[in-house]
């Protein structure tokens, strides 16, 4: 069984393919089957692989497939070839099963739409790529599927070319993650430099024998992985493009923009967990860019009015979440906030897009309201993600995740009280903003009439994701023990905070979050809005709002120089030397042809001149 | 024979096509098109013959005398690094004759002439063995680019024509000058008289002397390849050239620049070279971030295409200088692919500016809406010229770079940020050209068939050359090894 591994990126390579060239000729039902059925397939083919893992461990516990050596040169040689361990198996299956679901969703939402086709090659290429990068066994094919997803998100936030609006999000997203992705790129020069190979077990056993904990080596390796991670996965201070990236179409940000290719960074500082253990002060940093982005994309999210950017500040806060477990050294744990992540996040995207088809396309969370009545059913999935987003106590599945991560803070070596505390300031802020938007969107007057219901294409999938958001939570012993096998565990030490204690804090501050957004927006709605319109409520809103000033800043530091310099340069200073000197060479042309006057007697005296000159040059020196 | 054969057929077709296009022009094209296929198949069929025996030293040579008294011989020879290259001239030759079969309609019969001997002289460059016999091939692949850049270009041809003519023959005379400096060098030393490469290496000189002769000889490859500074020549003949020039220009004669480094600069003078390789690197790093900024800021589709050649022959110069086997591949990768990808891009933009008759993009926008086909390939060879993994140019470029990080990190540092600057080019190109709305109301034809052959073909050849390369690294393996045994201090 195992041994059909390939065909789980095969397959929907294939078929982006065949979609991208015959695409346009197919009729709509069969581009459906083939873009869907393309990753029906492959999930179907993990879960036996799984069952099959499971069932009969392989040696070792990890399974590698080579298919033949990628470049050879010298002692580099990377090949195409796929390692399976119980990490890679817990995300790839998660992956597959997800973009599954939301292929199915996307066959209606997208219906009638004019790329249609293209729209599901790019999403199979992005099935495919996501799934190379999860199980590539060297850093080379890694980042091949890396900057594969990051190509297929480009071209999905573009996916609507005509409005430009779309092609800057697009590219602001490429260019921003691909800021990291340099980083990454020297990280890799580096690794094959200092330890002659990228194959990431033989670089993690290798490291371990020559590096010191601490060594400047470990130490640069990790933090350059790090920009990498930090790019893809949104975190600070790369997470601009995130939001903006919501200009794709819904399914999209359902799939690549919360459920999984955002989430890639925090696969691969747990897939090298080895090199952060050498180099502590990177893990301390992961913890410490986690918090900080938790708590800023938490403050920015209370304060977006379109529905999509609200959940996009949630994912970045989030996968602050998933950065912070990985800092704490509570590798599993973030693991199983990935999990239990992207069930609830894409489920909330899917019900996202049921409102908006449903409201014409209006983004607005304060022209929609009252939808409570009006659809039910994405009333109570909607509802049902936001409670495991917010971490609703004992029934949700995000409660059980994030309650771990806190638990972990707490408990760990490398935690400390400041992250703790700050983790659960961030519950407070989740159940804050998801309320509100619960709130803002389903309760109060309609304000927006229903056009469009949902059919069971997209139904059908969020009822699966509602299902999983609350079951998955119920994994947490299990889930430990298979990643157990994959990842170390957190070593014991730090405040030794109880389970007991650390729960009802956490449980307590999802209370405040949920009764602060029912006291300002559902029961007292006049007084969240006089707080937004306050003196220090207008400016921290705007500043919120805009992300900090982040995007402000940038502009002027790195956007408006590089495009004023290419601008100003355009006709290529270096030129004007070579013109000068055609310029010096007509200049000259004018001035001696002046000397050409046809008068014999200034020939023959510019003659005589000259030869004095010549005659005194050869007697005086 | 063999190898004579190969200059030898597009010398005699530029000919007969001339000839034959008095009463039929469509029989000029087929006559070079057979040229072509020709000696593509004869390359070919040398590559997979040799395969296994691997590429070890010289082979199938061709030995004529020709002024044997000052050694001038008609001598011929390829290893794997000639092989490669000389692939690569049929194949982009062969497309070069496949896109100007309707865009060229003036003086066809004399247009394909100048194209196959420009052809046969890149052969030639990389077949000589013998320095005289090679810069007369240098030299005669010169002349005939002059005229068809400036009979069959754009508004701006003559001026074009004219820069490109004094730049490449004022370095070729330096060149000149480098070679008999070396060839009196080696008589004074041996008492032989000899222009025969084998002859020459190792001719005992000091080191200032060394010096002096190597940049001559550096010079005029820096000037084709082009390095930053003498790079000036090329977008405007880049962007006059017709279609077919541009594609030979770029994918071809860029390369006999850094041919002529791999070939002659390092072998001839390694002591010389090594103390230069330094700033040779820095010149390479500052070609990669300042060509793909001058991309970024063109208007001009086709003028952005040509700086993104500086950018990326940027990485060719830094692989070459830093001489290790990662870097050399890398560099001959980067030649390889490059002339594939950006090849490519001139046929797009041609087909374009064939449909629009402008190549101004602020006139263009959402050509993706009416010619899906052209602007999906135009949107590939953009990633693979952005560094794509999986396409064939990052496999060079990484090579590249990780050839160089054990020389320098700070520059390998720089000229990874120069990927970076990548994107900024390729996704603007994509973005003003064929996104955004169509303001122009653009309705165009699509690729018709033989452009979609053309174009289907370098797209397979790039994904081939990004996920399996190692037919092109093995081929070139030996040679990169013999050159780094090269490398002073190895």
């Amino acid at each position: 069984m195992l041994d059909l591994l390939w065909l789980v990126p095969a397959i929907p390579f294939a078929s982006a393919f065949v979609l991208a060239v015959f695409g346009p000729r197919m009729r709509s039902k069969a581009v459906a089957v083939l873009g869907a059925g393309a990753i029906a397939v492959p999930a179907v083919l993990m879960l036996l692989i799984a069952a099959a893992f499971v069932s009969a461990p392989p040696a070792g516990g990890a399974y590698t497939q080579v298919l033949w050596t990628w470049i050879g040169v010298g002692s580099f040689r990377p090949a195409i070839a796929f390692y399976l361990d119980a990490l890679s198996l817990v995300m790839v299956v998660v992956v597959t099963f997800v973009s599954f679901l939301i292929h199915v969703y996307s066959t209606e939402f997208m219906r009638g739409d004019e790329g249609y086709s293209r729209f599901f090659a790019y999403m199979n290429l992005f099935v495919a790529s996501m799934v190379t990068l999860l199980l590539a066994d060297n850093l080379l094919l890694l980042y091949l599927g890396w900057e594969g997803v990051g190509l297929c998100s480009y071209l999905l936030i573009g996916f609507w070319y005509q409005d430009p609006v779309n092609g800057l999000a697009g590219r602001k997203a490429f260019i921003v993650t691909r800021v990291g992705d340099t980083a990454m790129a020297v990280g890799l020069f580096l690794l094959f430099h200092s330890l002659g190979t990228l194959r990431i077990q033989d670089l993690l056993h290798t490291a371990s024998d020559q590096w010191q904990i601490g060594s400047p080596y470990a130490v640069a390796a990790a933090a350059l992985l790090l920009g990498g991670a930090v790019g893809k996965s949104a975190q600070l201070p790369l997470q601009t493009w995130l939001p903006d990236a919501m200009a794709g179409p819904t399914p999209t940000s359902a799939l690549i923009h919360a459920a999984t290719m955002v989430t890639a960074g925090v696969y691969l500082i747990a897939r090298t967990h080895g090199l952060y253990e050498l180099a502590p002060q990177v893990q301390l940093a992961v913890a410490v860019t986690g918090a900080a982005t938790l708590l800023m994309a938490g403050c920015s999210a209370l304060t977006q009015n379109d529905i999509k950017r609200v959940l996009a500040y949630s994912t970045i806060s989030q996968i602050g979440y998933m950065f912070f477990a990985l800092g704490v050294g509570a590798w599993g744990a973030a693991i199983f906030h990935f999990m239990t992540h992207a069930f609830f996040k894409a489920l909330l995207f899917l019900a996202a897009g049921v409102v908006i088809e449903a409201l014409h396309h209006e983004h607005n969370i304060f022209r929609m309201g009252g939808l409570r009545k009006e659809l039910p059913a994405a009333f109570w999935t909607f509802l049902i993600g936001g409670c495991a987003l917010a971490g609703l106590p004992l029934i949700t599945a995000g409660y059980y995740s994030k309650d771990l991560i806190l638990w972990s803070a707490a408990n760990s070596t490398a935690g400390t009280a400041g992250l703790w505390v700050a983790g659960i300031a961030g519950v407070v802020l989740t159940s804050l903003y998801t309320f509100r938007l619960i709130f803002v969107v389903f309760f109060g007057q309609p304000a927006t009439p229903v056009s469009h219901r949902p059919g069971p294409a997209m139904m059908i999938p969020a009822f699966v994701l509602a299902f999983l958001s609350i079951t998955a939570g119920f994994a947490t012993t299990p889930f430990a023990a298979f990643m157990a096998k994959a990842l170390p565990e957190l070593h014991e030490g730090g405040m030794g905070m109880s389970e007991v204690i650390n729960s009802t804090v956490a449980g307590l501050a999802f209370l405040a979050g949920l009764l602060v957004a029912w006291y300002a927006y559902l029961s007292n709605p006049a007084l969240g809005r006089a707080a937004a319109t306050s003196r220090v409520g207008r400016v921290l809103h705007r500043f919120w709002f805009s992300d900090w000033g982040m995007d402000w800043f940038y502009d002027r530091l790195f956007v408006w120089p590089v495009v004023w310099s290419a601008k100003a340069n355009k006709a290529d200073i270096v030129d004007s030397i070579y013109t000068g000197l055609t310029r010096l060479a007509a200049l000259c042309h004018r001035y001696f042809s002046l000397t050409e006057t046809g008068r014999l007697r200034w020939y023959a005296a510019w003659i005589a001149g000259g030869s004095a000159f010549a005659v005194a040059i050869a007697m005086f020196l | 024979m063999m190898l004579a054969c190969l200059i030898l057929i597009p010398l005699a077709a530029g000919v007969l096509a001339w000839a034959a296009a008095r009463w039929s022009v469509t029989a000029a094209r087929w006559i070079a098109l057979l040229a072509m296929l020709a000696d593509f198949t004869l390359a070919l069929s040398l590559w997979i013959s040799h395969y296994h025996a691997g590429f070890a030293t010289w082979y199938a040579e061709t030995d004529w005398a020709w002024i044997p008294q000052l050694g001038i011989r008609f001598h011929l020879a390829v290893d794997g690094l000639s092989l490669l290259l000389l692939m690569l001239t049929f194949f982009l030759g062969t497309i070069s004759v496949l896109v100007s079969w309707r865009e060229i309609t003036e003086a066809a019969g004399f247009f394909h002439l100048n194209l196959l001997w420009i052809l046969a002289g890149i052969a030639g460059v990389f077949l000589a063995v013998n320095l005289f016999l090679f810069y007369f091939a240098w030299e005669l692949m010169l002349v005939p680019m002059y005229f068809l850049i400036a009979v069959w270009g754009h508004e701006n041809r003559t001026y074009a024509a004219v820069k490109f003519f004094i730049f490449t023959q004022l370095s070729g005379l330096l060149m000149l000058v480098a070679i008999l400096a070396l060839f009196f060098l080696h008589h004074h030393a041996t008492g032989v008289y000899s222009f025969e490469y084998q002859d020459l290496l190792g001719t005992a000189m000091s080191p200032g002397t060394e010096m002096w002769i190597m940049l001559g000889f550096f010079v005029a490859f820096a000037v084709k390849l082009p390095v930053v500074v003498l790079h000036t020549w090329l977008p405007d003949a880049h962007t006059e050239a017709p279609t077919a020039g541009s594609v030979i220009l770029a994918g071809l004669l860029l390369k006999t620049g850094a041919y002529g480094m791999l070939r002659f600069v390092l072998p001839l003078f390694p002591h010389a070279a090594s103390v230069f390789a330094p700033i040779a690197m820095a010149l390479g790093v500052a070609g990669i971030l300042y060509g793909a900024l001058l991309a970024f800021g063109q208007t001009d589709l086709k003028r952005l295409v040509a700086y993104t050649s500086v950018s990326h022959l940027g990485f060719v110069l830094l692989g070459i200088f830093a001489w290790n086997s990662l870097a050399l591949q890398g560099a001959v990768m980067t030649m390889i692919c490059h002339g594939i990808s950006t090849g490519a891009l001139f046929v797009l933009v041609g087909a374009l500016h064939e449909r629009i008759h402008t190549r101004e993009m602020d006139h263009m926008g959402g050509i993706w809406s009416t010619a899906p086909r052209l602007s999906g390939a135009a949107l590939f060879f953009a990633l693979a010229s952005l560094g794509l993994p999986g396409l064939g140019d990052f496999v060079g470029e990484f090579l590249v770079l990780l050839g160089a990080y054990q020389k320098s990190i700070v520059l390998t540092s720089l000229a990874a940020i120069g990927i970076l600057f990548a994107t900024f080019y390729a996704l603007r190109l994509v973005q003003r050209a064929f996104q955004g709305p169509n303001t122009r109301d653009w309705h165009i034809p699509d690729l018709v068939p033989r452009e979609g052959l053309v174009i289907g073909l370098m797209i397979a050849a790039l994904l081939w050359l990004g996920l399996y390369p190692r037919p092109i690294l093995d081929t070139f393996q030996q040679a990169a090894a013999r050159l780094e045994q090269l490398a002073p201090g190895k």
